[in-house]
This record gives structure tokens, sequence and C-alpha cells, in this order.
């Protein structure tokens, strides 16, 4: 059975969907205005993104090993954490790229960033809801 | 860490591994290959070493002499009519760091950079018995604001500071500055990426120019950092006021006016992170109302696909330089030579390169002279100060470059914070060793 989310788990799991979001918003506002602010934004708020996603993965990681049994659902999660980690991590790597050498390619990586954001907090939290059904 | 991102990102990372092609980048006509985009810069962060024993290597029939140590950031010299030698110390630039990009690369490029605090000064040595020992140091000037390039018409000192150009009396013989200088223009100083600001006159002595770098590698500051930045300014040495007299070069880093035709030269640093090969540091004569590329395009015409928006305008209106010194030789000293320098480098300018980051293979840390033929430059630039970085350790750093007109070659080294000192190895010269303290 599934335990519900420990709080901190939480927060750092639910953090990463606004800062992703906010990643995939100022790439979209800098490759429509060229305004250099919103990239920096990008940047910062990727950085915040991969902190939250960073230990919501390890928290996962230590879940998915302390658990018996493992559920196929938990295996997926840590999966999706797992690749949103190293997606968002490249992405990353191509917004410290200078100016417009990061367009069109962070744009795209930070749509499939937020989704996969996304994806992980919905299965995480409804993970959780079967685990406090009695 | 870095062989394991290469591994994990090998088939995103091109350049991973292997060695940069080395395509010689000289002359009026250098090899351009495509633009590479890659998901880390390749970086190769020079190791300072401390010198020991060693010294920079001369060719045959030279000799080089340390002359003055711990100094702190000598950055451009200045050989003064009676012999003396003015140098510029200081360290500039006060851009915040925008980026986590911007955090990280701090840190790591200050690896390659000597740890000693900038002295805001300018020393003066002298060599009183003409044994080429310069015995005697004075602090000329202090508490100046990251001085860097220098000029005397007359009896007028100029210094560039990193945000004015200012101007001190000097009468032959001076050591010491006899009351603070007064300011003649401010310069751009905002964000100050790159903060040094060369210094040249006209050959009637009216003039001043000022080289101003640009505020970014390639726009990441953003358009507005750039008003007024990557130009050369002319000043009226009567009334300080400026007109910008040519634009679009990313970072004129040092400029020399030519001996007889009066011709202003230039060295400039271009753009990093496209690749080991691209784009060539240059040197060329600049040509009033002339627009150089940067930030649109580089080399004439090429267009930096980097920068938005895009000015295909101005790219059409764009100067192709005279002579390309090669990829990421970060070229910071220009030089007219005299025939006294021996007759292999009598006509021609030495140039003063600090050395490349942006490369797997460094290119620069030397000095070479390219000869001059019919006032303009020809052939393929010779080695004539190497030896500054061997087997992956970096000694130190050349950046200023001055020519005494008795017979010898000054370089600023501020990664040793050492003033090397190059001569024709005659009869009548010296070849005294030893560091000065």
């Amino acid at each position: 059975m599934q335990r519900p989310l420990h709080p901190l788990h939480a927060v750092l799991l639910a953090g990463t969907v606004p800062l992703f979001l906010g990643v995939l918003l100022g790439d979209w506002a800098y490759s429509n205005s060229y305004e250099i602010q919103w990239k920096n934004f990008a940047s910062w708020l990727l950085v915040g993104g991969l902190f939250f996603a960073g230990f919501t993965l390890l928290w996962a990681i230590i879940d998915v090993f302390r658990a018996a049994p493992r559920t196929a659902r938990q295996v997926i999660y840590v999966s999706l954490l797992l690749v949103l980690w190293v997606l968002g991590f490249i992405d990353a790597l191509v917004h410290a790229a200078d100016a417009w050498a990061s367009m069109p390619a962070a744009l795209y990586l930070s749509a499939i960033v937020a989704l996969l954001a996304a994806a992980a907090t919905w299965l995480g939290f409804s993970g959780s809801h079967r685990g406090v059904a009695p | 860490m870095k062989r394991v991102i290469c591994l994990t990102f090998f088939t995103l990372l091109s350049a991973c591994g292997g060695r940069d092609a080395d395509t010689a980048q000289y002359g009026s006509a250098p090899p351009l290959p495509d633009p590479q985009r890659q998901l880390l810069p390749t970086m190769n962060i020079a190791k300072p070493t401390e010198w020991g024993d060693r010294k920079p290597v001369v060719p045959p029939g030279y000799v080089i002499t340390a002359i003055a140590t711990d100094l702190q950031i000598p950055r451009q010299t200045l050989v003064l009519p009676n012999g003396d030698i003015l140098v510029a110390e200081g360290r500039g630039g006060r851009a915040p760091k925008l980026t986590p990009k911007d955090v990280i690369a701090a840190r790591i490029k200050a690896k390659g950079t000597s740890p000693a605090k900038g002295g805001n000064r300018l020393t003066l040595l002298r060599d009183a018995d003409s044994d080429g020992t310069y015995e005697v140091k004075y602090t000329f000037a202090a508490d100046l604001d990251a001085p860097y390039g220098l000029a005397l018409i007359g009896s007028q000192l100029y210094v560039a500071n990193q945000d004015a150009v200012v101007r001190f009396d000097y009468q032959d013989g001076q050591v010491k500055a006899n009351e603070p200088p007064t300011k003649l223009t401010d310069l751009p100083s905002a964000i100050n990426h790159h903060w040094t600001k060369a210094l040249a006159s006209s050959a009637d002595g009216r003039f001043l120019y000022a080289g101003i770098g640009s505020n970014s590698n390639i726009t990441e500051r953003g358009m507005t950092a750039e008003v007024d930045r990557a130009t050369v300014w002319q000043i009226d040495t009567q009334t300080g006021a400026h007109k910008t007299f040519a634009t679009g070069l990313r970072n004129p880093t040092a400029l020399a006016t030519q001996p007889g035709t009066g011709q202003l030269w230039v060295v400039v640093n271009e753009r990093d992170e496209i690749g080991p090969n691209l784009v060539p540091d240059y040197l060329t004569a600049v040509q009033e109302g002339g627009f150089y590329g940067w930030p649109y395009s580089y080399w004439g015409k090429n267009v930096d696909t980097r920068v938005r928006p895009q000015n295909p305008e101005l790219v059409a209106s764009a100067l192709q330089p005279d002579y390309a010194l090669g990829s990421h030789v970060a070229a910071l000293g220009i030089a007219f030579s005299q025939p006294t320098m021996g007759a292999q480098f009598a006509d021609g300018v030495f140039v003063g390169e600090h050395g490349s980051w942006n490369r797997r293979d460094p290119s620069g840390y030397k000095v070479v002279f390219v000869s001059f033929q019919d006032g303009r430059p020809a052939g393929e630039p010779v080695d004539f100060v190497t030896g500054f970085q061997t087997d992956g350790n970096t000694y130190g750093r050349p950046v200023g470059v001055s020519v005494d007109p008795r017979g010898a070659l000054i370089v600023a080294d501020d990664l040793s914070n050492i003033i090397w000192r190059v001569t024709p190895a005659g009869p009548a010269s010296t070849t005294s060793e030893g560091h000065q303290q």
C-alpha cells in the first residue's frame, strides 16, 4: 500500500509545476519580444525548478527502494522525475548559450519539461489518494 | 567532471575528446568554418604556474629580462621620452552576474588569472644609468579607477580609466604626479563587461582615440546595454568633446598610430562560443565612419544568427578587417616597431596575445610580429616572445606591448605581474640578467 506523500515531498513536487511553467512562459515571451530579460527570468526559474525536482527525485528514489511491494505507479513516477530532471538539465545548458543561440531548442525543451512536471505531479498526488483509502 | 559530462552528452557535443582542427587563420582572407553550436562551450583554462628559473623564449640574437616584478596587474605600458616606463595597473569591470551561467563562468575563468588585487595606479620604472636594469620603481599616481590606455601629448599625460579619460601634467624626468588628475571626458562605463579603455593620440596631437569594448559576448545583456559600446571615439583634447569614429568593433583592446602615415590601427577581440576557429581576432586600420560588424556580423558580412533582431541593412555596410590574427588569441597589445629592433623586426607591429579559454588547444599566449610592406600587414605573423605556456602550465599572459625607440620591446604580463624587456643582443645593448625588486 502507498502512504500519502510526506508534506515536504508534496511541496517540492508541486513546486516544480509553477517553476517550469514560468520557464516556458519566459522562453515564449523572449522568442516573441527578443527582450533578453525574459530569458534571464527563464534561466533562473529553471535553476529553481531543477533544485525542487532534484530533491523530489531523491525522495522518490528512496521511497521506491523502501517500498515493499513496489508498485508500477511508483516506478513510473520515479522514471518521469528522472527524465524530467535530465531534460531540465540539458535545457539549462541550452539556456546558457548566449542570446538567441538557445532558440528554438530552449522553447521546445521547456515545453516538454513543463508537461513532464505536470504529469509527475498528477501521478504523485493521485497515487497518494489511493494510499489514504482504508 | 568535464570528462563525465563529455561522455554523457557525447553525441551532442561534437568537439568532445578531439582536438581543434587547426586552420591557419592569418592574413586578409582567413578560412572561416561554419559556426558550431555546442551544449557546453569548449574550455581550456590556463593553469597558473610560477616562472621559477624559466623565462619567456625570444628569437636567437635577442635577450629577455624581467625589469619589474610584484606589480599589481600590469596591463599597458608607455615609454616616456627620457626612457622611463609608465605601467598602468588595475582590474576593472562592474558587470553584475545576471544569469546562472555568469555565476559559474566567472568562477571558472578566474582560475586562469592572477589572484593579485588590481593596483589602480601608474608605476614608473627608471633605468638611470642605461644599463638595462630598471633599478627604481616609483608610484607615479594612485587611486585611479582601473587605468588602462596611456598617451603622452607634449606635456600632457592622458590616462584612460575604466570610466573616464583623465589628464596629468608631466614634465620630462618627473617621477610622481604633482596633483590629482583632471577629467577630460567621461567614457561609457555602465556594466563594463569589457572594461578596458584603449587610448592613442593622433599624429598631430589634436585628438585622442579611445577604444570602448562591447558590454557582452554577443548581446546577451540586451541591446540597450550596447549603446556607445563596441566603438572607437575620437576625443578633442582641448574640449573633451567626442564623436564616434568607428563602430562594430567588439572589443578594441589596443590602438596605435602608424608612424609616417598617421593612420590609426587597432587590434580587436572577436566573439566566442561558435567554435574553436571562429571568430578570428584581427588587426585593422580604422576607417573613419566604418562599421566592422559587431554584433550583427563577423569578418565582414557573415551574419551571426545569435543576435535578434537582426539588421541586414547594417550588415550590408560591414567592412572586412585587414588582417586576421587567429581565433581566440585575445590580442591585447599593439606597438609599431622601429629599425632599432633589428632588421627582421624593423617594419611592422608587435601584438601581445593574452591567450584563449574557448579552445581545447590553446591559442595566443605569446607576442607575435606582423611585418608590414608598403604600410600594410603582409605575410604570416612571426613568433617574437613565446614560452608563456608549455605542457599545460601557464607562466604568464602578455597584455600591452611598447617599443622603446632605443631598441627594446616592453611586454606587460598580467598573470605573473612582471614587465619583460626584449632587446637585440648586440654589443651595444645590455644583457643584464636578474629580477629587479
